[in-house]
């Protein structure tokens, strides 16, 4: 897949960054204003995804490589499952909200509310790098026609 | 103007939305169409006092939409002109037609804007809006409810997300390539 | 007439499934559906007030007046189950069209009537 035009990647190179930050946003405030993992998640996607289209297929490997994708979602969901488990060590129930309970912070300040910043965290990430995978399998995939006549599937790998 | 004029315009737009993405015979505009009804539906979440489901909503719509185009375009774009099954298509549309009566005669008793768990003071809706901050400590009280009270809920969305993900990674998968040296 | 109307936007998707031939309708329809039933769902827990602007989001500020916070607010439970069915309608549509394009590449054509002929 080739890049656009130089208007969207030059358009584009100055509004990764601010996207970036709204999605960032978005995640780490879930608590205190609407939004929350889902949320971030999925605009940190949409980043990726723009990237791709705007520069192609091997520029945007290089930020953020397959393997990385694959990776960062398992990543994710075990850092979810490992505070449900230690929310059963130290709370006496599965995903009890152990932070709260000991070490109550302010009201409507950044670091209050136990766990679920951490929570919010894990399931942005796991979002995230799901729907990128999900999209760079699509795009990857090219039909080609082999010498029979018949069509095949084939992967881009990276080089 | 009330809620219910407004929410009754946005409706009809959205049917009229969807009525155009299911007849049209372009694909691409099909695709396109289902763009709007998903943006009517995140405006209609606005209107109804739910700002987290109207960010996810456009933004999940958005992904939903590239994929759509990548899977349309360049395929033989125009749907074929098939021949119209005039029986079956008329059963259809009688069946449709009861499915619609039956909703306006089974849903007077669902008032719009008296939910069941208003009065009840016992219902858990009531518990979660009056002790959601003092107990978990997070002002967003949506958010407490699924990653607090509910959060086995979202484990089981994270699962079911991992495994879609997972599934069609293994249906577009290409073949397994044979070194070179393998013989048959 | 709200509530009808939903379902009838659910009907809409319903008729798509069931006449339609383009395995690619076929999908516009599902995803027509789902868009329906969140739809109803947040729908059901709206609570009307006398004034318009007195209702609000579960969302609680530092202004708000926590007495009569639970009385003003709308429903939280059904926005958290739509939240999370939001996100999963994306994962199954894209696993659908993954089907899609492997039956492309399958059979050389979306129409289904077509791939039953070359089945065999």
């Amino acid at each position: 897949m080739n890049g656009m035009s130089p208007i969207v990647q030059t358009v584009a190179r100055f509004a990764k960054v601010f996207i970036l930050l709204f999605g960032i946003y978005l995640t780490f405030t879930g608590h205190l204003s609407p939004g929350g993992g889902f949320a971030g998640g999925v605009v940190i996607a949409c980043l990726y995804i723009l990237l791709t289209l705007a520069y192609g297929k091997k520029s945007a490997f290089k930020y953020f490589p397959r393997k990385a994708a694959s990776g960062l979602d398992s990543v994710g969901a075990l850092i979810f499952l490992l505070v449900a488990c230690l929310g059963l060590g130290f709370g006496g129930v599965f995903f009890a909200n152990f932070l709260e309970r000991n070490y109550p912070g302010a009201s409507f300040s950044l670091l209050s509310a136990g766990t679920i910043p951490v929570n919010n965290i894990a399931i942005c990430i796991k979002v995230a790098s799901s729907l990128f995978l999900v999209f760079i399998i699509m795009a990857a995939a090219r039909v080609i026609e082999k010498k029979d006549g018949t069509r095949d599937f084939k992967q881009d790998e990276e080089e | 103007m009330g809620i219910e004029l407004i929410l009754i315009i946005i409706l009809v737009f959205i049917l009229l939305g969807s009525i155009i993405a299911v007849e049209i015979r372009d694909l691409l505009s099909a695709v396109i169409s289902i763009g709007v009804v998903g943006f009517g539906i995140s405006i209609a979440f606005l209107f109804l006092q739910a700002p987290d489901l109207a960010i996810v909503q456009i933004a999940v719509e958005v992904v939903l939409l590239i994929l759509l185009i990548r899977a349309t375009i360049g395929k033989g774009v125009k749907t074929t002109h098939a021949h119209i099954n005039w029986p079956s298509l008329f059963l259809v549309v009688i069946l449709c037609l009861g499915f619609v009566g039956f909703a306006c005669v089974a849903f007077q008793e669902l008032e719009f804007g008296a939910p069941v768990t208003a009065n009840n003071p016992q219902a858990p809706t009531n518990y979660y809006l009056k002790h959601g901050l003092a107990e978990t400590g997070s002002a967003n009280i949506v958010t407490s409810v699924i990653l607090d009270y509910r959060a086995y809920d979202t484990l089981g969305e994270a699962t079911v997300l991992f495994t879609a993900i997972i599934g069609a990674l293994a249906i577009l998968r290409g073949r397994a390539r044979k070194k070179k040296g393998d013989k048959e | 007439m709200i509530l009808p109307l939903c379902f009838a936007l659910f009907v809409v998707g319903l008729y798509c499934v069931l006449t339609k031939r383009n395995v690619i309708k076929i999908v516009i329809g599902l995803t027509i559906m789902e868009y329906s039933v969140n739809l109803f769902l947040v729908l059901l827990g709206y609570k009307k007030q006398v004034i318009m602007s007195q209702v609000q989001a579960p969302i609680i500020e530092k202004i708000t007046n926590l007495d009569d916070f639970f009385m003003k607010a709308v429903d939280p439970l059904p926005q958290a189950l739509v939240l999370t069915s939001i996100v999963i309608g994306l994962g199954v549509t894209a696993l659908a069209i993954a089907i899609c394009i492997r039956l492309y590449q399958r059979y050389g054509t979306f129409d289904i009537s077509e791939m039953r002929r070359l089945k065999g």
